[in-house]
């Protein structure tokens, strides 16, 4: 990224978070926490400990970072080297990225940048100026991709409520400010389990590593008594839903199923796995030290905020989590793909000198689609 | 501690104060070495260990809850005692560690018998109250399962590899898990040996007991053939290798696969300069980051904790486990072409 590019978007970052302190508070517990950030073009820092929101804002004005973050983990002394923090607990949180859902809209709206020449192009194997196979990927998701973030979300928070016994008022939602949601679960009984516990706990909401016998199949003495029942609490209950599909089907499905054998039945599984298991990043679940994206920051990677989500259904991240300016500014765009925000239609646009919204220029700047004029 | 009877502490010998029992029954270690009725229970103590260290469960006296003879209960106690006091003199810990197993494996069956015991509530109370204190896990009986958090059933079923003690393969409802008495206690068993075994190991060292060296030396020999070699055939499994094969052509390894791959050179004994020319396809490859990170998991800089490869489970988990017949059930790559000689 070019100097005048960080000059603008470290002057667009800095209006926001001077004009949105209200946005940008603390988390509970805040002594007990690990903050972070990081500049633009260049490394993280972190084991930053904070008293209050006052100190919050202190660092963000003193720094203006690209993106801030805090631990889901509670320590001692948040501030010493990791291994002389003193770990206590952590809440339990999940990574849902439209990016890991294999949408057949992505490839619409999927460019690749060159790493060697800096061009712009949607084919995704190699440049087509230079061949090279060195290519960065950008997405700008479009609204599908935000609905079925959604659905995950939504099938996430049944697991976490049906099977888990967590309640409502203790899972949180954001949208992460680019291509997923975040979703934090507090004052559970999992808060002290440690990093292992909770890959298990991930291969259990994302409905991995089931064996045929869970689900009533048999290698040897099959009986249809084991398959289970619509009514079943847990995933037995959702197989059921999703593989008999009503209740009438059922006979005729166990008789077809117990027909193909116990390695086909293997193949249904990870076909049940794929459509209903939750996708969720197991590499964030499991992490106990992770510093996580501050709720009300800017994420780098799109100018948007990650913003709490009170009403999912209803939630529009492309109004709802963009704040920045209105002012226009002159750039230089090379966006193949057309993307909306705050109701307005940009792009697409080939090597064009266009003046936009603030909001916009971020927009594509983050994403490398465009450069100041 | 639990207020235990004396069959109870036949049952379940170790959780009994050994110095204070020995002292209550009226009897001390020398006695064992020179009177002759007494010296028996050394043999009997040698056999126990012996038992153990095949793998086996020792046969007890004890039949079932009901004991065979009175007097048997007492020298049930004494001969895991006196095992003890043989393990310790002789100082074996491959046998220490086999024998912790074996008992472990004995009480587990008691404690499964009083788990399901449905016409006497206090022996079911009593293995409730034994798991939970030793072990802190919650059991509540719910008609003919006992649930405990799935919390609590997380700390401990991540010791197993079998994939049916994974969670998707539990029943699952309202933050509990629901097991069968047998797999309450199967649960715990690991626990159960690492509290036997810290047990024994806790356990001061006597100096030798005249009476006592013959057996001693018996075990000395016994422990011998437990020594293995092992030899590997140097092979890369095909995790490994899969993650070897995207960087050369040029494709992202994610964050998780360069871990793996990087982890596991240093433990084969690469140096970091070997390691980093393989990065280099990466499409957002850079020197300076990859020469950080690499001594950073080397432990050369940062914290200087040395990070270990990942497990087979947990590259699963990862989308980067591609095993193969030759993988063989081994739970870390690192284990890949090794064999038992």
């Amino acid at each position: 990224m070019q100097e005048s590019d960080i000059l603008f978007l470290e002057d667009s970052f800095k209006k926001y978070y001077f004009n949105h302190f209200d946005q940008i508070t603390v988390p509970e517990r805040t002594s007990e926490r690990e903050f972070g950030y990081q500049k633009f073009n260049s490394g993280m820092t972190r084991h930053i400990s904070l008293k209050d929101d006052k100190e919050l804002h202190l660092m963000l004005m003193q720094n203006i970072p690209s993106d801030v973050y805090c631990s889901n983990a509670y320590y001692t002394f948040p501030n010493l080297p990791m291994n002389e923090k003193d770990w206590k607990e952590a809440d339990l949180i999940f990574d849902i990225d439209a990016k890991d859902l294999n949408l057949s809209c992505r490839e619409s709206h999927t460019v690749s940048i060159c790493n060697d020449c800096n061009e712009v192009s949607k084919i995704s194997t190699q440049c087509s100026k230079c061949n090279s196979s060195k290519l960065e990927k950008k997405s700008l998701p479009c609204k599908n991709c935000i609905d079925a973030s959604k659905i995950e979300v939504e099938k996430l928070s049944k697991v976490l409520i049906d099977d888990l016994a967590i309640t409502k008022e203790n899972i949180q939602v954001y949208f992460s400010g680019n291509e997923g949601f975040h979703v934090y679960v507090y004052n559970s009984q999992f808060q002290d389990i440690g990093s292992r516990e909770r890959s298990e706990l991930t291969d259990y909401i994302s409905l991995r590593g089931a064996i045929p016998e869970t689900f009533g199949m048999r290698k040897l003495k099959q009986n249809r008594a084991y398959f289970p029942d619509f009514d079943d609490k847990g995933w037995r209950g959702r197989f059921s839903k999703y593989v008999f599909g009503s209740k009438s089907k059922r006979s005729k499905i166990i008789t077809e199923l117990l027909a193909n054998g116990y390695t086909s039945f293997q193949k249904t599984l990870d076909d049940v796995s794929e459509n209903i298991g939750v996708k969720i990043d197991p590499n964030v679940t499991m992490d106990v030290h992770r510093i996580f994206r501050l709720p009300g920051s800017i994420n780098s990677k799109s100018g948007l905020t990650k913003t709490f989500c009170d009403d999912l259904t209803k939630f529009d991240p492309y109004t709802e989590a963009s704040f920045l300016s209105d002012d226009t500014v002159e750039v230089f765009a090379n966006s193949p793909i057309e993307f909306k925000l705050k109701n307005k239609k940009f792009g697409p646009c080939n090597n064009e000198r266009i003046t936009v919204p603030t909001y916009a220029a971020v927009y594509m700047i983050c994403k490398k689609l465009a450069r100041i004029a | 501690m639990l207020a235990l009877g004396q069959d109870e502490i036949a049952k379940y010998p170790f959780l009994a104060d050994a110095g204070q029992y020995l002292k209550d029954q009226g009897f001390s270690l020398d006695q064992f070495g020179s009177d002759p009725d007494l010296k028996q229970l050394i043999e009997k103590a040698y056999e126990r260990i012996r038992v153990a260290a095949d793998g086996k469960i020792y046969k007890s006296d004890l039949d079932g809850d009901h004991v065979s003879k009175e007097a048997a209960l007492p020298r049930e106690v004494f001969s895991f005692l006196l095992a003890i006091v043989l393990l310790k003199l002789s100082g074996m810990h491959t046998l220490i560690k086999r024998f912790a197993l074996a008992e472990a494996r004995r009480a587990e069956k008691y404690l499964e018998k009083d788990l399901a015991n449905i016409s006497d509530e206090s022996k079911n109370q009593l293995a409730i109250r034994v798991i939970d204190d030793l072990f802190s896990v919650q059991v509540k009986k719910s008609d003919d399962y006992f649930i405990i958090p799935v919390s609590d059933y997380l700390k401990h079923s991540i010791n197993f590899h079998e994939r049916e003690w994974k969670l998707i393969n539990r029943h699952v409802e309202n933050g509990q898990v629901f097991l069968s008495p047998h797999e309450t206690v199967r649960l715990i068993r690991k626990e159960l040996g690492t509290y036997i075994n810290s047990k024994i190991i806790n356990a001061k060292t006597p100096t030798m007991i005249p009476g006592f060296e013959d057996s001693v030396n018996k075990l000395v020999s016994l422990s011998k053939k437990f020594a293995t070699y092992t030899v590997t055939t140097g092979e890369y499994p095909p995790c490994v290798k899969h993650a070897i094969e995207i960087l050369e052509k040029g494709e992202n390894l994610p964050h998780s696969g360069r871990f793996m791959l990087a982890t596991f050179l240093l433990s084969k004994g690469q140096t970091v300069q070997q390691i980093a020319p393989l990065f280099k396809n990466a499409p957002d490859y850079n020197e300076r980051v990859t020469l950080y990170q690499l001594n950073h998991l080397a432990g050369t800089s940062g914290s200087g904790t040395q990070y270990s490869c990942p497990s087979c489970e947990k590259l699963k988990t990862q989308s980067l486990c591609f095993a193969t017949s030759e993988c063989d059930n081994i739970i870390n790559p690192l284990q890949f072409g090794r064999k038992k000689k």
